[in-house]
């Protein structure tokens, strides 16, 4: 096992820079998440990790080894693909083998191996069969068994649960982790979905246009988010985000949104008076209030998941949503008042989008 | 007006629409404009030139039934002997040499490279040329006198006297085979790229990182999975240069001395030129076993290899 250091690296394709400037410090025996929207560098980056790809500047170092310049089979590396990548016309067997093949292990270790792997993922039955007999999770877990016989430093995984329906996503979710959990190998993983992200994670970095947004661990990001971005891509449903200006009146703080609608403010907020703010509050921060607190919305649409019920709300100049473990039966065009939890409130600077 | 009992129209009208309703019927109906079509212009043809080989008609007098006289004179003709040799020669040699060439450049034109569909354009050329257009061009290149070959070896100083490539009977068979390797290269290059942009490139990716080497990712993932593809490129291949003419009877009419002769030259040289309508398609006939040979394999080649069957059989 290794530990993963990536020093101010850098991608272009050309003249266009898609990488710019990353440090990542992953730990030995980590899981670490690359989460951001497409396009946002992600998996170059991993590519980049894996040796796919030239790293344009800055260094990247396996178990303190720098590998800028080592070919991919010998940086002791492991990758599982978005498509499975299973090689269509070999047995599950020898996409298992492939590897130990060409490194001329001798027959006997290369069978017990792959058996080995085979077992830990419960693929022994299929062995004799090729991918395109398989379903979706058992060519997922062909791909990991492929990436486990080689018995690599690191893993590293694009997008791997992309292509499978949303319950066995799930499921190979839980697979994944307690595999890592088994194995201890250091992990790199890349998704969109934030919800992998902060299931799976150790340390998620968030990334956006080839720039890191935040590193941390997942509920860190969660209820940290360092800026607006983080804010909105780390929970789900998303936080919601009303703008609005500080405004302070005698002992309260408070921030006016539209002019009608006030929200107090914790009292020692660093900002100056009339400062453009983005107010962050969480759907589950909000609660039913009476008439008299609270700010006055009115149901749009109501959501029920079985668990808890998202109701989204408009006021006069914006949408909130909303989010109660207990049951209401709101109907739309009800009007309802909701009033924020203070410990649940996320304020960020509206020019640089920072957290205040 | 005639009347018709109202009953009898309600019943004819629901046989028809029963009948035209019915699956079989149309399929049959709709079939039969294609079947038409291959009974005039293929069955047609193909099964008069049997039966004129079965005939002695010559140009301008109706023959008669001989049975297989035109095949026991052929099978003790030296010539027919010799153009089958040459059909050989040129089908072998001619479709080996394409098929390595052409699938070296396709992977070539696989990669990234610039101005890629320029290049692709570029090695469509021979293809687009008309046949006889090129036989032409290469008959040229190929002059006793005047070859730019010759022309070019002689100011290089590696040979003092012209070639006479299409004069002497070795060196015309490797001409007339390196024009129709030089015309059919396009195709095979151009069919086996479309193959090889069906091979995901992940494949490559999880294959480097598997740690295999330019030479064991073709044996291991390019060659195996072109195979259907190369099937049918090859039967192809092998169907167009077993039966090629034009080539032949623009450059050198089957000459010197029969020595590139194929099996369809002597054919039309014997039935068109010599008249002998009968033996003539007696030869064109005996073609037949070898291109269903070719096809056979092709079938064989061709059948889905069971990984590209999907889940139920194992």
């Amino acid at each position: 096992m290794a530990s993963v250091e990536i020093h101010g690296v850098r991608k272009s394709f050309g003249t266009v820079e898609v990488v710019h400037g990353i440090d990542i410090s992953v730990p030995d025996q980590s899981f670490t998440v690359l989460v951001g929207p497409s396009g946002c560098g992600k998996s170059t980056l991993l590519r980049m990790i894996a040796g796919l790809e030239e790293i344009s500047e800055g260094e990247i170092s396996i178990g303190g080894r720098v590998v800028n310049n080592v070919p991919p089979k010998q940086r002791d590396i492991a990758m599982v693909f978005q498509n499975y990548a299973l090689y269509p016309h070999m047995k599950v067997f020898d996409n298992m083998a492939f590897s130990l093949k060409l490194a001329k292990v001798d027959p006997n270790t290369i069978e017990s191996q792959v058996h080995k792997a085979a077992s830990i993922l419960n693929l022994e039955e299929y062995l004799d069969r090729f991918p395109r007999q398989l379903s979706g999770g058992q060519r997922q877990r062909v791909a990991m068994g492929r990436a486990i016989v080689r018995d690599p430093q690191v893993f590293l995984f694009d997008e791997p649960l992309s292509n499978l329906d949303a319950k066995l996503r799930v499921q190979m979710r839980t697979e994944i982790r307690e595999l890592h959990q088994r194995l201890n190998s250091t992990s790199i993983y890349v998704t969109h979905d934030q919800i992998e992200a902060m299931t799976m994670a150790d340390q998620i970095v968030v990334m956006r246009n080839g720039n890191i947004e935040q590193i941390g661990a997942p509920l860190d990001l969660y209820d940290y988010p360092q800026n607006i971005f983080v804010a909105g891509f780390i929970g789900s449903p998303a936080m919601n985000l009303i703008r609005g200006t500080l405004q302070r009146r005698g002992e309260a703080t408070e921030i006016a949104i539209n002019g009608d609608i006030v929200l107090p403010l914790p009292s020692d907020i660093a900002a100056a008076e009339g400062a453009p703010l983005y107010y962050g509050m969480r759907p589950e921060h909000w609660t039913l209030s009476s008439d008299t607190l609270g700010i006055p919305v009115d149901v749009a649409v109501v959501e029920p998941t079985g668990a808890d019920t998202l109701v989204v709300c408009r006021f006069e100049g914006g949408e909130l949503q909303a989010s109660f473990s207990e049951r209401h039966a709101f109907k739309p065009g009800q009007r309802i008042h909701l009033a924020p939890s203070l410990e649940g409130i996320h304020l960020f600077n509206a020019e640089n989008e920072q957290r205040i | 007006m005639a009347s018709v009992p109202r009953e009898q129209v309600s019943y004819d009208t629901s046989r028809r629409i029963r009948l035209f309703s019915n699956r079989n019927f149309l399929g049959f109906l709709f079939m039969v404009p294609a079947g038409l079509i291959l009974l005039v212009f293929l069955t047609y043809p193909l099964g008069l030139g049997i039966w004129l080989g079965l005939t002695d008609v010559k140009v301008g007098r109706p023959g008669i039934f001989v049975g297989l006289e035109n095949y026991e004179w052929l099978f003790r003709d030296h010539i027919f002997w010799l153009s089958v040799f040459n059909t050989m020669l040129y089908t072998v040699v001619a479709s080996i040499v394409k098929f390595a060439i052409g699938l070296w450049l396709a992977m070539l034109l696989n990669r990234h490279l610039p101005f890629k569909a320029f290049l692709r354009a570029i090695v469509l050329m021979p293809f687009i040329v008309p046949t006889v257009l090129s036989a032409l061009a290469f008959w040229w290149i190929y002059d006793s006198q005047d070859s730019v070959i010759s022309w070019v070896l002689i100011e290089m100083g590696l040979i003092e006297e012209t070639i006479d490539f299409l004069g002497q009977p070795n060196s015309a068979r490797a001409s007339v085979i390196a024009a129709n390797i030089w015309r059919g290269i396009p195709f095979v290059a151009i069919t086996l790229l479309a193959g090889l942009q069906t091979i995901s490139p992940s494949l490559y990716e999880a294959a480097i990182i598997d740690g295999a080497n330019e030479w064991q990712r073709f044996r291991s993932i390019t060659y195996p999975l072109l195979t259907p593809i190369i099937a049918v490129v090859m039967t192809f291949s092998v169907l167009f240069t077993f039966t090629d003419f034009q080539l032949i009877w623009v450059m050198t009419r089957g000459g010197p001395i029969n020595a590139t002769h194929l099996m369809a030259t002597l054919s039309y040289q014997r039935a068109i030129i010599g008249g002998a309508l009968g033996e003539g398609a007696a030869i064109a006939t005996a073609m037949i076993p070898f291109l269903l040979a070719a096809i056979l394999f092709s079938y064989f080649g061709l059948q889905r290899r069971k990984w590209q069957q999907g889940g139920r059989d194992d």
